[in-house]
């Protein structure tokens, strides 16, 4: 997923120091708060801030952060996502069943339509699927949807269509899987699987800025890059999550500090990530107006196994056990980071507390692992980590308890763009530790093991930048993907996870929240495990 | 003149056509994979990597992708971006933008530097000369990004005066920007018109006007002030193709979508079509408000003569 990529280096920097004046300044007095709210009767309007999209608003085209605010408002997906990460058939679909894991016949309700008015049916989701898995296509969302079979032929390109696909009827389709995957109807909440009406296909290009959609808001005109779109309640929408605004309003800005200013004054009603540097003072200002949400999102410092510096499991326990991650988060973090302390993050099932043996602070034993490895430690370590992304503060501060815990010098390597990095990463051109972070795609723990650590996952197909492997992990991750029940499936991810973290490839740092904002004129404002908040339910106050 | 002007306008052709293969040719040996890094963290299939490098040239030598660049653009096509959002939209959506708020900020400069500066030069080592003085010296040595800062959170915030950011305002949101924008250059025009009054007023001519009996405004006006103006001229002229460069930072505390922004973005994504399209026109820009320059001279000044 796109992850602290976008921000610009020099705003941001900047950004702090301007900030502390204003922190200093006791705190903005917003006395009358005349933008955002459209007041009045009804539901009322709100106005929100999103970053700009990085692509055109189609669902299968759209995995970053910012366009899947605007996504979310606009499409309701086949399930709902429960606080607690547990599917909810509160979306279009009725039921998602199967035998044995690998046919799956999802049954659709009846009754819902596009905000065109055209039925929202079998073939809306098969069509949809089938352009957003064609590689002529180009949409970014295409590896989501690796699992149904006839991927693979679409990708080499000798088949337009998943054969894995068929319509049976109006309200009914099935999907079969290349292999058995038990927690299958977790993964179509994704938005890479919403539907896509007809007027989609006439014209995917102008789509793009008229999104057509089955959410509860709909389009109240086009999307203007750089400055935003407004939506309006979507009058026939057939869910229970009926907004409860008459209408919102999406703002571009090019820097959140911008935003959050604006927030102050009262000019944008709902910012759901302000810059880090304001937090401690936005919890101050805002009161219960200030929010925090722990999310998906994992920090980890990755090991490049395939470096004989690191091929050794030792060594990479004894840097992650180096590590004071408490000191890090308090120093650099304002506390805003937790710990981490598995490679599942808590907002799924089976988190584990303390799971991570070696993610524990201990600079003694980190000591000793070091020694018995015969790690050399006269030469300094390189730590790489993507550049413009606000990352050097706290990967100095990694360099930092090295230095001091383990008697390592270090050597920082963040000059490089993302447009370099990540082709680096997958050339094995790292060599020392280097930054990376994952949400899940679906909330299941699976998610946080496949795509990072099995050998299939290794690029270009995937995010294994560790270049990992361990078969018996692989056996695992499929006994549990083929699981007849969700206890046993999470039973066998957790063994998994045990392994990997005696071959600790990559270090889990930090578990990540983030902090809302929202003005008086707004409430019941949440923020779901995909960090997105939930439009539908943000109510006005006139 | 109006032969100058035409040989003037005909030479930019070569210049833009050499500004555009040496900006493509940066783009292009700029290190990293921009179809990579679509997606952030989690990679693009390979197979749309594969599809894209296509669709873009992405895998032809540097001159064949330049050729095929010239060829559309001969058709009036600028390309499109990695995302398929044709470069002429983009640039008339971010261009007016630039273009209203360096409208804003030469409005600033002329207005506010060529009074503070006549002021001043009029009354040297006076109370209002020495008031210009340590202002303009302040206000120089002040980052722009810091003025920005401040101007938005004391007026924007604070007072209340004027909008936070964004263009909903229509061209009320464009005073703060505009005078942060146009401060440094203010302070640099409002000296140099200074020094150049200062120094024509002792000059023979205006000793002249004066014993000739010309009320005092029609000397400082009629005489002075349009002799002092040249170096000024030359000055503002300049930087008016610099602020339709954009003003990335002013841009982006004030959140006005801009070309500045745009280009800056389109950098770091290494977004080729774009970065040339628009900087190109920048390059365009800068041409031809020298040559308005050029030809204002001959206004002010009868002696200079082009034919």
């Amino acid at each position: 997923m796109k992850l602290n990529k976008r921000p610009a280096a020099l705003i941001a920097t900047a950004a702090a120091g301007a900030m502390l004046l204003s922190a200093c300044g006791g705190g903005g007095d917003d006395g009358g708060s005349d933008g955002g709210s459209g007041g009045g009767g009804g539901g009322g309007t709100f106005s929100a801030y999103i970053g700009e999209p990085e692509n055109p608003l189609v669902p299968g085209n759209t995995t970053e952060s910012e366009g899947s605010k605007v996504i979310t408002a606009l499409w309701t997906g086949l399930v709902t996502f429960s606080q607690e990460g547990e599917v909810e058939y509160n979306g279009v679909a009725e039921s998602i069943e199967s035998d044995d894991n690998q046919n799956w016949t999802i049954t659709l309700k009846d009754g819902w339509t596009f905000h065109d008015g055209t039925p929202v049916d079998a073939q809306s989701f098969v069509d949809a699927w089938n352009y957003t898995a064609n590689p002529q296509n180009a949409q970014d969302g295409a590896s989501y949807l690796s699992r149904i079979e006839g991927y693979q032929a679409l990708e080499e390109g000798s088949a337009t269509e998943m054969s894995g696909l068929a319509v049976e009827d109006d309200l009914t389709f099935t999907v079969r899987l290349a292999t058995p995957f038990a927690l299958f109807p977790a993964v179509v909440g994704y938005q890479t699987f919403y539907p896509l009406p007809d007027v989609f296909f006439e014209d995917p290009a102008a789509f793009g800025t008229n999104p057509v959609g089955n959410g509860p808001f709909q389009a109240d005109g086009e999307y203007v890059p750089g400055q935003g779109m407004t939506l309006t309640r979507f009058e026939d929408y057939a869910g229970d999550d009926v907004a409860q605004a008459d209408g919102m309003e999406f703002i571009v800005y090019a820097d959140q500090a911008t935003a959050y200013t604006d927030a102050q004054d009262g000019n944008v009603d709902i910012v759901d990530v302000i810059p880090p540097d304001v937090i401690e003072s936005a919890e101050s200002e805002f009161g219960d107006n200030f929010i925090r949400t722990e999310v998906s999102q994992i920090t980890y410092l990755g090991f490049p196994t395939y470096d004989p510096r690191f091929a050794d499991p030792r060594v990479r326990q004894a840097i992650s056990m180096a590590i004071d991650r408490q000191a890090i988060s308090t120093a650099i973090f304002s506390g805003t980071r937790t710990p981490a302390d598995s490679f599942i993050a808590p907002v799924v099932d089976g988190y584990r507390e303390g799971a991570c043996t070696y993610c524990t602070f201990d600079a003694d034993a980190a000591n000793e692992l070091l020694d018995e490895a015969g790690f050399d430690r006269s030469q300094p370590v390189d730590l790489w980590f993507n550049a413009g992304a606000s990352h050097d503060a706290w990967m100095e501060a990694v360099g930092n308890q090295l230095r001091q815990n383990l008697d390592v010098d270090f050597q920082l390597r963040g000059d490089l763009d993302f447009a370099q990095y990540l082709p680096l990463a997958e050339e094995r051109g790292f060599t020392g530790p280097f930054r990376y972070g994952w949400s899940f795609d679906y909330p299941a723990a699976e998610s946080y093991l496949t795509p990072l650590f099995a050998t299939a996952s290794q690029p270009p197909a995937g995010s294994n930048l560790s270049f990992y492997s361990n078969p018996e992990v692989e056996e695992l991750i499929a006994q549990g993907d083929q699981a007849a029940s969700e206890e046993e499936a999470v039973e066998a991810y957790q063994q998994a996870e045990d392994l990997i973290v005696e071959d600790m490839p990559m270090a889990p740092l930090f578990f990540t929240e983030i902090q809302t904002v929202h003005t008086d004129d707004v409430d019941n404002v949440r923020i779901d495990l995909f960090q997105h908040p939930v439009w539908s339910e943000v109510t006005v106050n006139s | 003149m109006g032969r100058y002007v035409a040989r003037r306008l005909l030479l930019t052709i070569p210049v833009l056509i050499g500004a555009s293969f040496l900006i493509f040719t940066m783009v292009y040996a700029l290190p990293g994979d921009p179809i990579r890094a679509l997606a952030g963290d989690r990679p693009v299939s390979p197979a749309v990597v594969a599809v894209l490098r296509e669709r873009f040239h992405l895998d032809d030598p540097l001159p064949v992708q330049y050729w095929e660049y010239l060829k559309n653009l001969l058709s009036g096509d600028l390309g499109t971006d990695f995302r398929g959002r044709p470069v002429l939209d983009t640039i008339e959506r971010t261009l007016p933008v630039t273009i209203k708020l360096t409208l804003v900020a030469v409005l600033f400069e002329a207005v506010i530097g060529l009074v503070a500066g006549v002021l001043a030069g009029i009354r040297r080592n006076g109370f209002f000369d020495n008031l210009v003085l340590v202002s303009t010296t302040v206000i120089v040595s002040i980052p722009i990004l810091v003025l920005a800062f401040v101007a938005q959170l004391l007026f924007g915030l604070k007072l209340g005066w004027f909008p936070i950011a964004g263009t909903r305002e229509g061209w009320f949101s464009y005073v703060l920007p505009g005078l942060v924008l146009a401060s440094g250059s203010l302070a640099y025009v409002a000296r140099l018109t200074r020094t150049s009054i200062a120094e024509n007023m002792r000059a023979d001519y205006v000793r002249t006007a004066k014993a000739k009996g010309l009320p005092p405004s029609r000397v400082i006006v009629r005489h002075t002030l349009r002799n002092s103006l040249i170096p000024v001229v030359t000055f503002i002229g300049a930087d008016i193709g610099t602020l339709l460069g954009g003003a990335i930072v002013t841009e982006t505390v004030f959140n006005l979508p801009g070309i500045g922004r745009e280009v800056f973005d389109s950098v770091r994504a290494q977004e080729g079509a774009v970065v040339v399209g628009i900087v190109t026109l920048m390059v365009f820009f800068f041409i031809f408000f020298n040559l308005v320059v050029d030809v204002l001279y001959a206004v002010l000044d009868p002696r200079i003569r082009y034919d």
